[in-house]
C-alpha cells in the first residue's frame, strides 16, 4: 500500500475529515445531550425516540462516522501534541501505535456497537 | 543537515540554546496553539460519551436512565463544560484555517478565503440546526 | 517624549564567555529612527565590538532578522518609537546557533532551501526558436505571493517546530517549493513531493500559523504548507487509484 511513500498522506486526510465532522457535529451533540436535556433546558428526547432512530440505517451511519473519524482526528493530534509538548519525536515507534491503536480499537467499538444494536 | 563543527581558533563554539518544554507558555499564541492541540483530547472523550450512550441504549430503559443521571453528575457537567468550550475552539479555529488549505477557483479567479469561511461556518449553522432538529422536533 | 532609549542586546562572545549576556546601552530616541539605526549608532559611536548583521536598511534584503521585545523582526522596520519609553530587547534569532554577538548561523536553512529544487524543471525544454514562455496574469498571480520571500528566516525562529527539531525542512522551503510547484511554466511538482513528502517535510507543519504573522512580506508560508497537505494528500490517493502505467 505504502511502497516508498510514507503513509503521512493517509493519516493527514484521515484526521481532515475527522476534523470537519468533530467541528460540524459534536457542539450540538455535546450541547443538547450535555446541557440542554440534563439541565431541562429543553425536553429530552424519550427512549423510544432514541431507539427508533438508531434503527434508522442513515442514522446508524451517522453513528459510525461520528464515532470513527474524530478519534482519528484526535489521534494525530495528540501525537503531534506529544512530538511538540513533551519533545517525545525520538519515541515515535511508541507513541504511533498508541496513538493510531487507540483510535482503530475505539472504531472496532462504534462499528461493533452500532452493528450490533438490537 | 545540521553538521557539528569542529571549533577551532578561527571557528569559536556557536552557541545553541536547547527549547524548554515550557516553551509554549513563552507566547500567546502558542498558548492558544496548545490549547487548540489538546481540545483533540476532549474530542475523543466526547466520542467516548457517545459510545456510551449507545450502549446504554442497546441495554434498555433503565440503563439509559443511568446513563442520562451520569450525564447530569457535577463530574460529568464540569468535564462537559470544558469539553464544550474547547470543542468550540476547535471548532471556530478550523472554519478559520480551512481555506487556506482549500484554494477554490470560480471562473479562473480564486474564491476569497473569506467566503469560503462562511460557507463553513454556513454549513456548521445547518448540521446543528438538522441534528437539533431530528432529536427533537420532527 | 524623552530624547534616549535604552537598549539590552545580547552579547555573546565565544571567545570570552560560554553563555550570552545582556549588556544595555542608550541611543537617541529619534522619531524615524529604527531598531537598526540604533545599533548602528551604539557601534558607531558606544562599542564598536556589538557584532550584528544588516545591509538595505529597507526590508528587501532579509539581513537584519533578531528578536525585538521577543518577536522575530526586522530591525530596519522596527521603528524606535512603537517600544518607546523602552527598554527595548535585542537578542538574535531563535532556533538558529548563535556564532557571536547578533550574528546567527543560517547554513541550514540555505541547505534547505536548496534541497526543494527552486527552478523551473521541464520535462522537455522549450527550443529558443520556439519563442518565450507565455504567462496570462491570472497564472501569474497563482504564485506571485509565494515569489516574495526574501530568505529573512523570522518564519523559523516563529515557527516552534522548526525550533524543537532543527530536521523540520520549514515554512519558508516549503513556500519557495510552491513557488514553483503553481508557476504554469514548470513541471517538477513529482520531484519536490517525493522530497518533501518524507518524515521531516511538509508533514511536521501543526499549522501553529506564527510564520506568516510574522513575515514582512506577507508571503503566507503557513497557507503555502497546508495547500501542499492538501495536494499531497490527492496525489498520494491518486497513485493509489491509478498506478503510474494508468496514468
Amino acid at each position: 500500500m505504502t511502497r516508498r511513500r510514507s503513509i503521512e498522506p493517509l493519516l493527514w486526510t484521515l484526521f481532515s475529515a475527522g476534523g470537519v465532522v468533530a467541528a460540524l457535529v459534536l457542539p450540538v451533540h455535546l450541547l443538547l445531550f450535555g446541557f440542554a436535556f440534563p439541565l431541562g433546558w429543553l425536553e429530552p428526547p424519550s427512549y423510544q425516540r432514541l431507539v427508533g432512530l438508531v434503527h434508522n440505517p442513515l442514522v446508524r451511519l451517522y453513528l459510525l462516522v461520528v464515532c470513527t473519524l474524530p478519534l482519528f482526528h484526535a489521534a494525530h493530534r495528540f501525537r503531534y501534541t506529544l512530538y511538540d509538548g513533551l519533545q517525545i519525536k525520538h519515541l515515535n515507534e511508541l507513541v504511533n501505535p498508541l496513538c493510531y491503536g487507540g483510535a482503530l480499537v475505539g472504531s472496532a467499538l462504534a462499528v461493533w456497537l452500532v452493528w450490533s444494536f438490537p | 543537515m545540521n553538521v557539528t563543527p569542529t571549533y577551532t581558533e578561527f571557528h569559536p563554539r556557536w552557541y545553541r540554546r536547547r527549547p524548554t518544554t515550557w516553551w509554549w507558555l513563552h507566547k500567546g499564541a502558542y498558548l492558544r496553539f496548545i490549547l487548540r492541540e489538546l481540545s483533540s483530547l476532549f474530542i475523543a472523550y466526547f466520542v467516548a460519551v457517545t459510545l456510551a450512550q449507545l450502549y446504554a441504549l442497546s441495554r434498555g430503559e433503565a440503563a439509559y436512565a443511568r446513563w442520562q443521571a451520569w450525564m447530569a453528575s457535577p463530574l460529568a457537567l464540569v468535564l462537559n463544560a470544558v469539553s464544550l468550550a474547547l470543542i468550540t475552539y476547535h471548532a471556530v479555529t478550523w472554519f478559520s484555517l480551512a481555506p487556506k488549505a482549500m484554494v477554490v477557483h470560480l471562473r479562473g479567479r480564486p474564491v476569497p478565503g473569506t467566503w469560503i469561511a462562511a460557507a463553513n461556518y454556513l454549513a456548521w449553522l445547518v448540521a446543528s440546526v438538522v441534528v437539533a432538529w431530528v432529536l427533537i422536533g420532527g | 517624549m524623552a530624547d534616549r532609549i535604552t537598549l539590552e542586546v545580547t552579547r555573546y562572545r565565544p571567545e570570552q564567555e560560554a553563555e550570552p549576556t545582556t549588556q544595555r546601552y542608550e541611543a537617541p530616541l529619534r522619531k524615524d529612527w529604527v531598531v537598526l539605526d540604533a545599533l548602528n549608532y551604539i557601534k558607531d559611536k558606544v562599542d564598536g565590538t556589538l557584532t550584528f548583521r544588516w545591509s538595505c536598511r529597507m526590508g528587501v534584503c532579509g539581513s537584519c532578522g533578531m528578536t525585538v521585545n521577543g518577536e522575530p523582526k526586522l530591525t530596519c522596520a522596527a521603528f524606535l518609537t512603537d517600544y518607546a519609553p523602552g527598554p527595548i530587547r535585542v537578542e538574535p534569532l531563535r532556533n538558529f546557533p548563535v556564532v557571536r554577538d547578533l550574528v546567527v548561523e543560517i547554513s541550514d536553512f540555505m541547505a534547505k532551501l536548496s534541497a526543494v529544487k527552486p527552478w523551473i524543471i521541464r520535462e522537455t525544454d522549450k527550443p529558443l526558436t520556439d519563442g518565450e514562455y507565455r504567462q496570462t496574469p491570472e497564472q501569474l498571480e497563482e504564485y506571485k505571493q509565494y515569489s516574495m520571500c526574501i530568505n529573512c528566516t523570522l518564519c523559523y525562529a516563529a515557527c516552534p517546530v522548526y525550533g524543537l527539531d532543527p530536521g523540520f525542512v520549514g515554512p519558508a522551503a516549503i513556500a519557495l517549493a510552491q513557488r514553483y510547484n503553481l508557476d504554469s511554466r514548470d513541471e517538477g511538482s513529482a520531484q519536490r513531493l517525493d522530497a518533501l513528502s518524507g518524515h521531516d517535510g511538509i508533514w511536521g507543519c501543526t499549522f501553529v500559523g506564527e510564520c506568516t504573522k510574522v513575515c514582512p512580506k506577507h508571503v503566507d508560508p503557513a497557507g503555502a504548507v497546508q495547500r501542499y497537505k492538501l495536494t499531497a494528500a490527492k496525489e498520494w490517493f491518486r497513485s493509489l487509484l491509478l498506478p503510474r502505467g494508468a496514468r
